[in-house]
Formats: C-alpha cells, sequence, structure tokens
C-alpha cells in the first residue's frame, strides 16, 4: 500500500541575513491511508512545526529549508500556493489546540461550518446551513439545529473543539492533523473528545497525524508513533511495542519518567526518573550540535 | 532595534526645539518684540531676514526661535499639571476603591464627554487670556486619559505580592503607592505625557490662534498664525514658518511618544489607542 | 436589544446633568465681580452704567443659589438664557447655526472614513511595503499638524493662489464651499483612523481564528472579507467614536479660519466677547451631541458584536 503522506529529509527553520538556524533535522517518516500516526515528544521538539509544514501554513520567518512532503504522490513543497491552497480543508484538515481562540467570535458556529461546503462543495448558503447542522450532529452535538445559531463564546470548550472537528471533517478529507486537540479540555471531556476522533475517522477512513506531549494520550489514540526530541525523529514504533520496548534511550527515559500506577507496590519506593536538562538553547545547534549530557543520545 | 527609528528622530527633533528655545536669546538675530521697523514690514525671506518679517518688520527667524520658549513651556507645564492630576486620582482611585473609585470614574467620564478644545476654551473664557490662564486650562483638560491609565496600572499591580507584602509590614497606603506602585506605573504614564506635550502645543496654537490664547506682541507660533491670516497672499512666509515650527516639534513629541512606546512595550500600542 | 439601548440613552442623563453643573460652576466662580469681569479685558475698567445695567437685567448680583436655581429651571424648560450681547435666545442662534455645523462635520468624517480605513487595511494586508511605510509615515505627519495651518495653506494654494475654491464662507451651501473646511477637519481624524485601523486589523490577522480559517483553504480575499473584517469593525467604531471628541473640538477653530457659519465660530466669538450665556449654551448642546452620537456608536457595537449584550 502507498504511503498517503510521505515526509523525507524535512529541514526547517529560520533564515535570517546569512545564518540560518535549524529547527527540524532531517525528519522522515510516512502516514498509511487511514491509520492514525502519533508525534510525540516534549514543547520544543518541533511537532507542531512539522504539521504546519504539512499543511502549509509555516509563517515567515520560518521556512522550509529542504525535503520533500509528498502527499498521495505529489510534493506539497513544489506546488503553487494556488494549489496548496485548493488542498486545505478538501483533503487536509487541521484541528488546533485551543478551542477557546480558534473559532471566530463574531459569526456564528452554524456559518463557519457551512463556510466548508460552500467553499469546497459549491453550495450554496442554505443547502450549507442545512449540512452544517447534519455535521454537528454527527459529532454528537446535542441540540445541532439551535446550536448552530449559535456564536462560540456561548459554547464549552468541549463543545467548540466538537464544532472544530466538525468543521475538518466536513469535505471528507484524507489527512486530519490534530496538534495537541485535548491538551486545553478537562480530563473529563478529553475522554469523550478522543472517542470521536478515532471513531469519525475510522468511519471515514481519514488518516490522523496525531500530535500531542502526553504520552497516556498517545497510547490510547495512536496504532503507530514517532518519538521527536530538538528537532530529530529519534524512534517510530508501533505503538505496543514502542511502550514494551523502547529502544532510543530518550524515549526510555520519556517512559520511565511516567508515574505510573501501582508503582510502588511493585517495584518499591521509586523516584521518578528525571531526564537531564531541558531542550538547551537552539542557537547553539548549528554545526556542533548537542553540548548537553544528552549529547551521546541525539547523536545515534 | 532598541532604539528604534522613531524614537531617535524624535528625540533630534525635540533637543532641537529645546536647543532652539533656550538658546534662543544667542541664536537669535533680532529681538522678536521691539525690534519692530515698518521700513521692513513684509519683507521675503533674504540674507538679513532668514525667514523673512511679518506685518509689523519683525524678524520671523527670530520670533520662531522666542517662540519655542512659549511652546515649550506650555508642553512641559501643562502636562506635569496632567500627569500630577491623572496619576493622583488614578492610583488612588484604584487602590482605595469603593466610592472614591467611583467618584473619579464619573469625574473621568464627565470629563471624556467633554471634548478638551472645548473645555480649554471654557476656561479660558472665564480666566481671560494670557500664559498663566494658558497653561491652567491645558493642565485641567487632558488629565482622563492619564488617569485611566494610572487606575488600569494600578489595578493590576494591586494584586502583586510586594504590594501586599507591603501592606503586612505595616507601610503606609501612600507610602506603598509612591515607592512601590508609581515607580511601575511611569512607563504609560511617560509615554502619554511624552504625547500630551504635542498635544498641548497644538491646543496652544489653537487658542492663541484665535486670540485667547498668548497675546500680541509676545511670539506665540500659533499668534503668529493669526496675524499671516491677513497676509497669506502678500506674505505667504508669515504663515508658512510659524506652522512649519509647530508641525516640526509636535511630530518631534509624537514620534518621541511612540519610540518610547515601542522601546517599553510593544504590546501598549493596541491597549492605549 | 430594546433593553440595551434605554439603558444607554438613560446614562446620558446623569452625565449631562454633572456637566451642566460643572459648566455653572466655573461659570459662575469667578474672582472679582461677575458682571465687571465679564466686561473688562484686563486693560480697560469697565463702564460702571452698562456693567450696573446688565447685572440688572440679567440678576447677575443676586447669590449663587438663587441664580443656580433659576439656571436649572431654565434648563428644564430648554431655556438656555439670553445672548449678553444680541438679547436673543441662545437656543435660536444655536438652532440657526446646528446644521451648519452637523454637516461640516459628518463631511470631514466620512473624508476621514472613506479613506483612512481601506488604506488602513491595505497597509496591515501588506505589512512593510511601500504603501505601509507611506501610510504609517502620513499618519504620524496628520497628527502632528496644526489643522488651521494646513487649512490655511490649502486655503492658500487652491483659493488664492489657484482660484479653483472659494476661501471661505458658506457661500450659497454648494458643494465648493463645503471641501476646503472638510477637508482640513478631516486630516487629523484620517490620520488616527489609518493607524488604529492598521494596528487593529493586524492584531486580527495574527488571531488563532484566522490561522484556522486558511486552514479551512480559505483565500486571503475570503479570509478578510468573512473573518478580519467584522473583527476589525470594532476597533474601527471605537476609533470613531472616540475621534469625534477631537472633531468637534477642532471643527471650533476651523469654523471660525473658514468663516464658516456654524456653533463652532458662534462659541469662539461669544468666548472673546464674554457673551457668557451663549457660551454656556453651546458648550451643552455640542457636550449634548457627543454624547448621543457616542450612544448610538454603541448601539452599533453591539449589534455587532454579540458578546457586547450579555455584559
Amino acid at each position: 500500500m502507498m504511503p498517503l503522506l510521505q515526509i523525507r529529509n524535512l529541514n526547517l527553520g529560520l533564515k535570517r541575513a546569512g545564518s540560518s538556524y535549524a529547527l527540524l533535522h532531517d525528519v522522515s517518516f510516512d502516514i498509511m491511508p487511514g491509520e492514525i500516526y502519533g508525534l510525540v515528544g516534549e514543547s520544543g521538539s518541533g511537532k507542531s512545526v512539522t504539521s504546519l509544514a504539512v499543511i502549509g501554513l509555516l509563517k515567515k520567518p520560518l521556512q522550509v529549508l529542504g525535503g520533500e512532503i509528498n502527499f498521495r504522490g505529489k510534493n506539497l513543497l513544489a506546488l503553487r500556493r494556488r494549489e496548496m491552497r485548493a488542498m486545505r480543508g478538501r483533503r487536509i484538515a487541521m484541528v488546533f489546540q485551543e478551542p477557546m481562540t480558534a473559532l471566530n467570535p463574531l459569526a456564528t458556529i452554524g456559518r463557519q461550518i457551512a463556510e466548508m461546503y460552500v467553499l469546497h462543495q459549491a453550495k450554496n448558503w442554505s443547502e450549507a446551513g442545512q449540512l452544517a447542522v447534519e455535521a454537528l450532529a454527527s459529532v454528537r452535538v446535542p441540540n445541532p439545529e439551535r446550536r448552530a445559531k449559535d456564536y462560540p463564546h456561548q459554547m464549552s470548550g468541549g463543545l467548540r473543539q466538537r464544532v472544530m472537528i466538525a468543521m475538518a471533517l466536513a469535505c471528507n478529507p484524507d489527512l486530519l492533523i490534530a496538534d495537541e486537540p485535548t491538551t486545553a479540555l478537562d480530563v473529563t471531556v478529553q475522554a469523550e473528545v478522543l472517542k470521536l476522533i478515532r471513531e469519525l475517522c475510522a468511519e471515514r477512513g481519514t488518516a490522523v497525524l496525531f500530535i500531542s506531549h502526553d504520552l497516556g494520550v498517545i497510547a490510547e489514540m495512536c496504532q503507530r508513533v514517532g518519538v521527536m526530541y530538538a528537532g530529530c525523529l529519534v524512534e517510530e514504533n508501533d505503538t505496543a511495542a514502542l511502550f514494551a520496548n523502547p529502544r532510543h534511550e530518550y524515549t526510555r527515559g520519556l517512559l520511565g519518567a511516567l508515574p505510573r500506577m501501582g508503582s510502588r507496590l511493585e517495584h518499591g519506593r521509586q523516584r521518578l526518573v528525571d531526564i537531564d536538562s531541558v531542550i538547551e538553547d537552539r542557537s547553539t545547534l548549528t554545526s556542533r550540535r548537542f553540548i548537553t549530557p544528552r549529547q551521546d543520545i541525539a547523536a545515534q | 532595534m532598541k532604539f528604534g527609528f522613531n524614537f531617535i528622530l524624535g528625540a533630534t527633533l525635540t533637543t532641537l526645539v529645546i536647543l532652539g528655545g533656550l538658546l534662543a536669546p544667542w541664536l537669535a538675530n533680532f529681538d522678536p518684540v521691539f525690534d519692530a521697523d515698518l521700513m521692513n514690514a513684509e519683507l521675503p525671506p533674504d540674507w538679513t531676514f532668514w525667514f523673512g518679517t511679518d506685518a509689523q518688520g519683525r524678524d520671523v527667524y527670530s520670533r520662531i526661535l522666542y517662540g519655542a520658549q512659549i511652546s515649550l513651556t506650555v508642553g512641559i507645564v501643562s502636562q506635569v499639571i496632567n500627569t500630577f492630576i491623572g496619576v493622583a486620582l488614578g492610583m488612588s482611585a484604584a487602590y482605595w476603591g469603593g466610592w472614591w473609585d467611583d467618584l473619579v470614574n464619573g469625574l473621568t467620564n464627565v470629563m471624556l464627554a467633554i471634548p478638551s478644545l472645548i473645555f480649554a476654551l471654557a476656561v479660558m473664557a472665564v480666566l481671560g487670556p494670557g500664559l498663566a490662564s494658558l497653561l491652567i486650562a491645558l493642565g485641567l483638560t487632558n488629565w482622563s486619559w492619564t488617569c485611566r491609565i494610572a487606575r488600569s496600572s494600578t489595578l493590576s499591580l494591586k494584586t502583586l505580592g510586594y504590594v501586599q507584602a507591603a501592606q503586612t509590614l505595616g507601610y503606609g497606603d501612600v507610602r506603598i503607592m509612591f515607592t512601590q506602585i508609581l515607580p511601575n506605573i511611569m512607563g504609560p504614564v511617560l509615554v502619554m505625557a511624552t504625547l500630551g506635550m504635542g498635544s498641548a502645543v497644538l491646543s496652544e496654537a489653537a487658542l492663541s490662534f484665535l486670540g485667547l490664547g498668548i497675546q500680541p506682541p509676545f511670539p506665540s507660533w500659533g499668534s503668529m498664525l493669526t496675524d499671516a491670516r491677513q497676509l497669506i497672499q502678500l506674505a505667504p512666509w508669515t504663515a508658512i514658518f510659524p506652522g512649519l515650527a509647530i508641525f516640526l516639534a509636535v511630530l518631534g513629541f509624537n514620534l518621541l511618544g511612540d519610540g518610547l512606546r515601542d522601546i517599553l512595550d510593544p504590546h501598549m500600542r493596541t491597549r492605549l489607542s | 436589544m430594546l433593553r440595551f439601548i434605554i439603558r444607554r440613552v438613560l446614562q446620558i442623563i446623569p452625565t449631562i446633568m454633572v456637566v451642566a453643573l460643572l459648566i455653572f460652576v466655573i461659570f459662575s466662580v469667578v474672582p472679582g465681580t461677575f458682571a465687571s469681569s465679564l466686561f473688562s479685558d484686563g486693560k480697560t475698567a469697565a463702564d460702571p452704567e452698562l456693567v450696573a445695567r446688565i447685572t440688572e437685567q440679567f440678576g447677575l448680583d443676586k447669590p449663587v443659589h438663587v441664580r443656580f436655581v433659576s439656571y436649572v429651571t431654565d434648563l428644564a424648560r430648554l431655556d438656555l438664557g439670553t445672548s449678553f450681547r444680541t438679547r436673543r435666545p441662545v437656543l435660536e442662534l444655536i438652532n440657526e447655526r446646528m446644521w451648519t455645523s452637523l454637516r461640516l462635520a459628518t463631511a470631514a468624517m466620512i473624508f476621514a472614513i472613506v479613506i483612512a480605513v481601506p488604506l488602513g487595511f491595505l497597509a496591515a494586508l501588506r505589512p512593510g511595503s511601500i504603501l505601509d511605510t507611506v501610510t504609517m509615515v502620513g499618519a504620524v505627519s496628520g497628527l502632528s499638524l496644526p489643522q488651521f495651518w494646513l487649512g490655511l495653506l490649502l486655503m492658500y494654494l487652491f483659493a488664492l493662489k489657484l482660484n479653483l475654491l472659494p476661501s471661505f464662507g458658506y457661500g450659497d451651501g454648494s458643494f465648493k464651499h463645503l471641501i476646503l473646511p472638510a477637508v482640513t477637519l478631516g486630516v487629523t481624524p484620517l490620520a488616527l483612523l489609518a493607524r488604529t485601523t492598521r494596528a487593529g486589523v493586524l492584531d486580527v490577522l495574527n488571531a488563532d481564528f484566522v490561522r484556522t480559517a486558511h486552514s479551512k483553504g480559505l483565500s486571503e480575499t475570503q479570509v478578510v472579507r468573512w473573518h478580519v473584517a467584522r473583527n476589525a469593525l470594532v476597533l474601527i467604531i471605537t476609533t470613531i467614536a472616540l475621534l469625534l471628541g477631537s472633531l468637534i473640538g477642532q471643527a471650533v477653530v476651523i469654523e471660525k479660519l473658514f468663516a464658516w457659519p456654524g456653533i463652532g465660530s458662534l462659541l469662539v466669538d461669544s468666548v472673546s466677547m464674554r457673551d457668557i450665556p451663549v457660551v454656556q449654551g453651546t458648550i451643552l448642546v455640542i457636550v449634548m451631541w457627543f454624547l448621543v452620537i457616542n450612544t448610538v456608536v454603541d448601539v452599533i457595537y453591539a449589534l455587532i458584536d454579540p458578546r457586547i449584550k450579555q455584559v
């Protein structure tokens, strides 16, 4: 089977008068059609920036410095702006982290969902409005007809995120990028939203690039996982295998740092293993890359 | 760039104005009031009279230099008064809250309901023309914005730890306001004061132009323009130079204020506007 | 919605009352005799007979509280007093000139909005471009200009040198006469509005929901039209409301400059002549208008932003 998304040697960074400053180093991974692929790592590891590169929303001064992003065989980086724009919403869609600010406060949510149908399926506004109500129903928003006339500030975070999902999946894209979709939500709501994403994507055969720093969420959602550290993809495996048998030292450290239920009973009193130091200042990452004690890990 | 273009240009212009005013007695070629020879009336700019002469035969260049003194005095004094009133009311209103806060807010709302030039006109009507009344009038008008800024800044600072710490140590309210809060709100207040100087100079020019401010024969840039109004067709230089002086001085203050704002906190822009 | 409107309208009342009080206080509490201070300009002494006559006629020698009571009762009857100078009712004088002033103010505002808002939008959409730099420089300059100086220069250029436009007066009310005063008056609002529109649009462009809109595949034009415009409008309208205050103030000077027969020039003349009832009345009317327009703006605000009504 052909991979849906194929990223090869993606290099990304800031380019300023002469010097460049890299944020991603030769990142490569594939996502198969219909699979949920997780990208995990701490803040600053480059996960979000990878996703923005895929959907083409990198803001200056960030830019792609090299590599390919092949989507259904075509290199997205080689597309003209208009062609890339045609992909967004239609074939590749995104859900962001902050539901509170991700929706236009001055437009009804029905209207914001309807935009998708007007834009991509050439429907008129009244048809699109009807479809929007159906979309709301599909993400299990109670009372969808009434809710469609609400404004974002009248909804809770969890509901707003459902709206975001409805919008993103409205035109049945091939790939959904979910950048920390539940991080800003209450734990109880998190589970519902995650379940929703899993079920809807399974129904429609939508692949998901799921980004999170939360290992628990990754374990629940994803079939395969890639671990990112300081702009590099350091390990990649099926979820179960990764958790059972982490090969890279960073991954081991990451998993070791997880507080585990019942660990006290099983293993006696143990301190949470701490990974030495944080991601150091990136400006030093030019030729001599990693200067901290984690040097040997990253060099692998 | 820390010291941005705005700041540098603004500082340069402002310094020029200050120097012009301070060094007027040495830089001027003639006396601005008494060297009035009707034989020299309405002469275009030449080597003797660099900016030409006005209807009374006075040297425009010299008058502009001395006019800088007036403009600066008005700008600085009025802003000092403004800042004092605004900060005192705003800070205390936020700090003490309660009925005092309501009162200050009400007063501020009323002041904001009256356009400042109109209020200044009213005060001038009562006090009569002249420099002193001008200073009082302008000092009493624009304090409302400073008050608002001081109040909101104080409100956010009030809850910070070190203020509460000072309170538990038994520091008196006034002492806390002066030593803890005041230094931290000075940033936005200073920006407002700088921008306010430009506004004050414009108001003074307008009032003097209307004949209500500085009275002739004193060389206020605004009153120079009143005379120029009659002369504009015959002697346009009498109108061009004073107005240019006002423009450059106010531009200097505005750029300086903007520059300060960018240095202190670039996010202030939308908050203050 | 209706409740909101009524509430805002009612809020005007206490404000205008305090303003009226303030005006009374300012004009009553003066050093020296009220009447003689009115008629002396500090250089020549007032004619005692004239002073006595005016004092008696206008009841100026009565104690403060008596004068205050009659002031308030007069106001309640919408009687703004009588002019010292012309003996005509102040209200009449104002009525004659109010629409003229409104005409000028509206023209100036329209001129400012029509140019500033699109300019601000374009500058924000192309930051760092030549258009952007020119707009910013122009804006700062416009804010630093003494408006009446600009008026003088324009008058010189277009009326006296080129003879294209009349140099002053209302004339027959034709558009020709309106141009110079309106443009002069509108320059500073234009400058401020262009600047704040640009800043506001830039802020909105950086907002999260704009990123969402882009991720949906909307083109830049669509993003601006469907998402940015309305949100920026909120800031624009706030600015317009703020501008009105300075506009009204400057209008006073511009009216005098161009001999435009509005309430602004009336105010200036009355101040020069110390015609206190006219000054009081004019200020009161001007403030009233200002408050009314601000309320209208608030209502428009609430219509655009659904979050406001909850407050």
